[in-house]
């Protein structure tokens, strides 16, 4: 089951590196940051963790593999962390969400529209977060080569 | 001391191909900014909103102003604009240089061929239907509706200016599609390869966008991508409706 995961969600991130047109040199990359971001989010979210915050862990994964890869293949972050945090995409809920405002069903389409909005809330946080990290990573590095 | 048009002109192109290939709006005013400064320039303004570049550089000179029509997602130009930058800010290359350059990717057609995105665009459908927990028998229906609402899509865009209704009649076709193909009994969860087949059509990237662009300060501009995004997912849902009407 975990091993079907991992190739569905690899090929979905490696996709939507195709169709977002991402250099070619780096498509691989995507599809294996989208994997790693989705595996933790189906391992937490499995063992019995909120979706939420399984997102948001996810995506910080994903977003610090996407800085990794974005320093080792010279290429802008936007370009892997795009593609790479694609699976988490709350695509299916807002979907849903919109499907239920149509078809009148104002009850449970504010619902999801609620969880759409935490769940796109927590992948900006967790990309923001690794951004963060970098940021820090990058100015301690320039203090303590200023001091030596 | 350079022409000043001439490097306004330099860095107001590259962030329009930057803001029309889909970079977050503080990612295009740092480009700005850099590009400005390197070629000697001092207190750069730079503001971007995904429909509109100001570029001012001192309370005598007049400020530019750049409208965006077309915005697309393509993250090969914005590597390209990107490594352009790169070697201004390092002196490697002079303004005309620049200028030509930033010509050639703001014409050139860097996208993958419509045939491999359609592709891919189905196999990454068929994966999504397995990821959200549809079983095996909804792999092929989803793979297919997913390509070939992808594929609608494309072309209802080059008929339509109007990307409101070219969501509205791909997620319209795939509907039908995936309706058919259950009633058929082709695919176990209608549910399920719907929400494959439509993950290539939605706008989950612009919506985790838009809150990016909100955590960073960038209020307008995240409001209005919230906004395109909420109005194209509810072509989707829409679109989609229509068809569980009949």
């Amino acid at each position: 089951m975990l091993f079907t995961q991992m190739v569905t969600s690899f090929i979905a991130a490696a996709g939507f590196g195709v169709i977002f047109n991402a250099p070619r040199r780096v498509i691989i990359q995507c599809g294996a940051v989208g994997m790693a971001g989705w595996i933790l989010y189906y391992l937490l979210s499995d063992g019995g963790m909120d979706v939420v915050p399984a997102t948001l862990f996810g995506a910080m994964l994903a977003g610090i593999l996407s800085q990794i890869c974005a320093k080792l293949f010279k290429v802008p972050v936007i370009t892997i962390s795009v593609s790479g945090i694609i699976p988490l995409v709350p695509g299916g809920a807002s979907y849903d969400a919109m499907r239920h405002f149509v078809e009148n069903d104002y009850h449970m389409a504010v619902q999801l529209s609620a969880k759409v909005m935490l769940l796109a809330g927590a992948i900006g946080m967790g990309l923001m977060f690794s951004e963060v990290a970098n940021q820090t990573i990058k100015k301690i590095h320039a203090a303590r080569s200023r001091s030596t | 001391m350079m022409d000043r048009v001439l490097i306004a002109r330099v860095s107001m192109l590259a962030g329009k191909i930057m803001l029309e290939s889909g970079a977050e709006t503080y990612r295009v005013e740092d480009t700005m900014n850099r590009i400005a400064s390197a070629f000697g320039l001092e207190n750069v303004q730079s503001y971007a909103t995904p429909t509109g570049i100001h570029f001012s550089v001192d309370f005598a000179e007049v400020t530019n102003f750049i409208r965006i029509q077309n915005r697309a997602t393509d993250l090969h130009k914005i590597a390209e604009v990107n490594s352009i930058s790169r070697d201004i800010t390092s002196a490697k290359i002079s303004i005309n240089e620049a200028l030509v350059k930033l010509n050639d990717v703001d014409r050139a057609r860097l996208a993958f061929p419509f045939w491999m995105q359609i592709i891919a665009a189905a196999l990454a459908s068929g994966s999504f239907a397995i990821m959200f927990g549809g079983d095996w028998p909804d792999l092929f229906p989803a793979t297919i509706a997913g390509g070939v609402g992808y594929a609608a899509m494309l072309g209802a865009a080059a008929l339509v200016e109007v990307s409101f209704v070219a969501h509205f009649a791909a997620s319209f076709i795939l509907g039908i599609l995936a309706v058919l193909f259950i009633s058929n009994g082709f695919g176990a969860n209608v549910d399920k390869v719907i929400i494959g087949a439509v993950m290539p059509l939605v706008p989950g990237l612009h919506i985790t966008n838009a809150v990016r662009d909100l955590m960073a300060g960038h209020l307008v501009a995240g409001v209005s991508k919230g906004v395109e995004s909420v109005l194209t997912a509810f072509a989707i849902g829409a679109g989609v409706a229509v068809v569980f009407a009949f």
